[in-house]
């Protein structure tokens, strides 16, 4: 029977500084909920705003896949790979920290915020060498259907990590559904809605809601209004 | 009345992540920090300072994790010892606390 666990918008945890307002689904940095600390593999989603010419000076990572997803604006990024990057709506930039990166992460422009979600998977390897990668999607390949947009695989669609996680994005008028097949083993699908309603196995969400589900081969989605949403499937042991 | 602060030790082998790490950490006044690389130098203050707490972070090969886990549970049975992820904030304080809880 299928097991679900439900976080509603509001229950997550905030960092305000101001320049940066982060909802935290899972604890991060001074937010620590032990009930709220993963789903499987996926251990932090954040969906970050940040004000006009703000970011994140320069600060490691090492051991995690980091994946960022731009909602809305440009979000400039520096590393201590070379890579100097913009990623708009559209795009989705993927980091294997391994043994040790350093990044920087602005907003490129000084009169509007930019919008991204930032998503952290435990990686299914140690230590593996930095890299860095983006990808510029087709967003109609979302309309009223999923895209996959992260993969294991670096021959399949979407940018790959190091991890048996697959990720789709949907972007459906009111009133479309469709089904998702788990791929993995083991595996539990973490869905956030980013706009609108959604009735998924019979729970409605509304948006920035999560809900995780497990011990299930299928999910049937549908839009209850204009909707957009990420489904996030990662394995739950790892 | 003073609290003895929580003793912990990370071990990687990234210098920069290192600091940056026992930067956050000493932030905390009820923590105390030391770090190093893995290897002899770890294995080394395994033996002689007690831990609470053992963050092992990025660079450590197998083998070099295997000794480090002999070492504690010969010298220091009991330690918490916490594979960390992220090298930075993120996840940090989060870890430390499960470690601390118990978890």
């Amino acid at each position: 029977m299928a097991q679900t666990i439900l976080h509603k918008a509001n229950t997550r945890g905030l960092t305000d500084l101001g320049w940066l307002k982060s909802y935290h689904t899972f604890s991060f940095a001074n937010y620590y909920n032990p009930e709220r600390m993963h789903f499987g593999a996926l251990r932090v989603l954040n969906d970050d705003i940040v004000a006009g010419g703000k970011g994140f000076g320069e600060h490691p990572h090492d051991n995690m896949e980091i994946i960022s997803i731009p909602l809305k604006g440009d979000l400039k990024h520096r590393d201590s790979m070379d890579n100097v990057a913009v990623i708009s709506d559209g795009d989705i930039q993927a980091m294997s920290a391994g043994t040790g990166i350093f990044h920087t992460e602005f907003n490129r422009n000084t009169d509007e915020e930019v919008k991204f979600l930032q998503i952290w998977i435990y990686p299914n390897q140690l230590n593996v060498e930095p890299r860095y990668a983006q990808l510029t999607l087709n967003t109609a390949d979302r309309h009223n259907r999923l895209q996959q947009v992260v993969s294991p695989d670096s021959d399949d669609a979407g940018i790959w990590i190091y991890q048996q996680a697959w990720f789709n994005l949907g972007q459906f008028d009111q009133g479309v559904a469709t089904d998702y097949v788990l791929k993995g083993e083991n595996s539990g699908v973490y869905a956030f809605i980013i706009n609108g309603d959604v009735e998924i196995n019979g729970q409605v969400l509304s948006s920035r809601d999560g809900l995780g589900i497990w011990e299930i081969e299928k999910l049937t989605i549908k839009a209850l209004t204009d909707a957009e949403f990420l489904l996030m499937e990662v394995p739950l042991t790892f | 009345m003073t609290t003895k602060p929580v003793q912990i030790l990370v071990i990687c082998r990234n210098p920069e992540i290192l600091q940056t790490i026992l930067r956050l950490i000493r932030n905390k006044p009820e923590w105390e920090p030391a770090g190093c690389a893995p290897g002899a130098a770890a294995l080394d203050l395994t033996g002689k300072r007690k831990f609470d707490v053992v963050l092992l972070g990025a660079g450590i090969e197998p083998h070099e994790d295997t000794q480090l886990r002999k070492s504690l549970s010969e010298h220091q049975p009991g330690v918490r010892i916490v594979q960390h992820y992220g090298g930075g904030s993120g996840l940090l304080f989060a870890e430390i606390y499960q470690a601390l809880n118990g978890n």
